[in-house]
């Protein structure tokens, strides 16, 4: 599997990445030795084995439905969330204006 | 019997192909990874939790409560349930997503196939047996909310609604007319909130519909290109997007041009679609498994409990109505569409039969047509001067029993009822004082009638000679005399015996 230079550029535009011409001259073939390197995994055979989705055996913790039970995940603290916004007005994110 | 919803084009009939995707949100108190509340109408951004605005470090954990009602939807829709799902990250930039992605379920979604029975509808030609295929439930995160109107440059962000969870409902392309998408849509909010799943708000967001819509000849057994619009928010916008989308596609395609797959907006002022164009090249999604979540494996006990916890359902009900209560197929359908109808019906039901003496079956079609017809002809009326908090189900019942009695007639019944309406008196208090009682003592009556024959001889003969239809006037003139409050029935009886 490897990436071209076209699908470089676009995975950077999604992922909001500026990328120069020089930055995807070097990009392009780094991913590609990435890309190789992890092929090699498919050598070994895998049919029958379930894909792991946890390193530790562990099920998901689920929460009760309860507003506000514990103070790190509770709302009621706009200042907190507001605080590193570079516009906040009247309550509110400012942002450059996006319309449809 | 298939719909015969057409487009006439320039070239032939055509026929169009819906699918719905029904975004509903899940009635809980909290979030669905976070303790931030999920009331409607809250100052911005005072019900946004750390994990909502996606500060670095937090981590989801998922609230029992949403899962537990996607579940419960998924059974009353008769659904597979999957004891294993999980959850995705659907990654795309915009304002109103912190994240940067939308936890979704895009590969194990927690409830599979599934199938609903919309209301037939002779008029708006839906068939009888008419099954919307259900394709799948996931759970999902709603994102917050853009207003563009308050500031020249800026758009303002409130991200209170952001996390709060969100069950996508997505049906199969199985609908073929606006009509068919509009039942099915009222339908699925009847379900929910019977389930409580949802509240069902469409006005407040609650539920919102992407509608998918292509056209094909009638005949052809492809389907032709789709496009989807976004986050209609009526039944009736629904059914005007479908409307609007497939006359344009056959315009279009009649001209020569391509039916693009796209994105599109509808702009209700104009009843018209356009196309959404900065959302084409944010289709590429690249989804992949929450690192952040586990797989959610549901228990046995968890999912027996669901189960025992799902209420009777609309269609169950109405049946149950139709053959156990003796009702006619309209009260019962009308009776059961909506939660609050069947809810204040079922209590004055019991309450009724207690008070009259008679099982529920055969004062049913009695308190139907009270609690359809009149006592919110009666309501209406009053308009301002009523007040509802006097409508209360031990009222109307002493009204009903004092009628199923033949102590009142129908009209008295609805004057007590206004009566009650506007003070909150005691029903059969009212009857007493106000003199709204009719007389079923024999002995007035029959006075009543005596002296009536007598003064009326000669219609006496005229009617003993077979001119049957004087039996009315006899029935007026007693009525007249007793002021109008004799009953009928006994009136009827006497004057029968009495005449021979």
């Amino acid at each position: 599997m490897s990436v071209t230079r076209e699908e470089v550029a676009k995975i950077a535009s999604l992922a909001r990445i500026r990328m120069g011409e020089d930055a995807l001259d070097r990009m392009v073939p780094e991913l590609n030795n990435i890309l190789d390197w992890v092929e090699q995994l498919s050598e070994v055979d895998t049919s029958g084995v379930e894909p792991m989705t946890a390193v530790i055996s562990n099920s998901l913790r689920l929460r009760d439905d309860v507003v506000d039970a514990i103070p790190e995940t509770a709302g009621g603290r706009r200042e907190d969330v507001l605080a590193n916004a570079p516009v906040a007005e009247h309550g509110f994110f400012g942002v450059p204006k996006v319309i449809e | 019997m298939v719909s015969t919803y057409r487009i006439q084009g320039a070239t032939g009939e055509w026929e169009v192909v819906i699918g719905l995707e029904v975004h509903a949100q899940v009635t809980s108190n909290a979030k669905l990874f976070s303790g931030a509340s999920t009331e409607f109408g809250a100052e911005p951004n005072t019900q946004v939790s750390l994990v909502d605005a996606a500060m670095p470090g937090m981590l989801p954990v998922p609230n029992r409560e949403c899962i537990r009602q996607a579940v419960r939807t998924g059974m009353a829709i008769e659904a597979q349930i999957n004891k294993y799902s999980r959850f995705d990250r659907k990654n795309y930039f915009y304002a109103d997503l912190p994240q940067g992605y939308q936890i979704s379920q895009l590969y194990h979604p927690i409830v599979g196939e599934g199938q609903l029975l919309i209301d037939a509808d002779e008029k708006a030609g839906i068939p009888e047996d008419k099954v919307i295929g259900i394709e799948r439930i996931h759970i999902e995160q709603d994102a917050g909310k853009l207003m563009h109107d308050q500031h020249p440059t800026m758009s303002y962000v409130d991200l209170n609604r952001c996390g709060v969870a969100l069950m996508e409902i997505v049906s199969r392309p199985d609908m073929t007319s606006p009509a068919e998408a509009g039942a099915y849509v009222r339908k699925l909010r009847s379900i929910l909130r019977y389930v409580g799943s949802c509240d069902g708000n469409m006005e407040e967001g609650s539920m919102r519909a992407d509608v998918n819509v292509s056209v094909r000849k009638v005949g052809d057994s492809e389907l032709g290109t789709r496009t989807e619009t976004k986050n209609v928010n009526s039944v009736r916008f629904v059914m005007q997007v479908i409307e609007h989308e497939a006359n344009r596609q056959v315009d279009l395609i009649e001209d020569g041009g391509k039916v693009v797959q796209e994105t599109r907006l509808f702009d209700v002022a104009s009843g018209t679609t356009r196309s959404m164009r900065s959302k084409e090249d944010a289709h590429d999604y690249r989804y992949f498994p929450d690192p952040d979540l586990l797989p959610l494996e549901l228990e046995d006990d968890f999912l027996a409990d669901c189960r025992s916890s799902l209420p009777e359902l609309p269609d169950a009900k109405r049946r149950r109505y139709e053959t156990e209560l003796g009702l006619t197929p309209y009260n019962a359908r009308e009776l059961t569409a909506e939660v609050e109808t069947f809810a204040r019906f079922e209590t004055l039901l019991s309450a009724a039969a207690l008070r009259i003496g008679k099982p529920e079956a055969e004062v049913a079609t009695q308190v139907a047509n009270w609690a359809l017809s009149v006592a919110p002809g009666v309501l209406k009326s009053l308009g301002a001067e009523a007040d509802p908090a006097h409508a209360s189900a031990g009222a109307q019942a002493a009204i009903l029993a004092m009628q199923d009695k033949g102590e009142i007639s129908g009209g008295q019944a609805k004057e007590i009822y206004e009566i009650v309406l506007k003070t909150g008196r005691d029903p059969e208090e009212i009857a007493d004082t106000e003199g709204l009682k009719q007389v079923s003592d024999t002995g007035a009556i029959e006075t009543a009638i005596d002296d009536i024959l007598a003064n009326n001889q000669d219609k006496v003969e005229q009617y003993k000679g077979g001119k049957d239809k004087l039996f009315g006037f006899f029935v007026g003139q007693t009525m007249k005399a007793m002021q109008g409050k004799a009953n009928p029935a006994v009136v009827n009886q006497i004057l029968k015996d009495k005449l021979g």
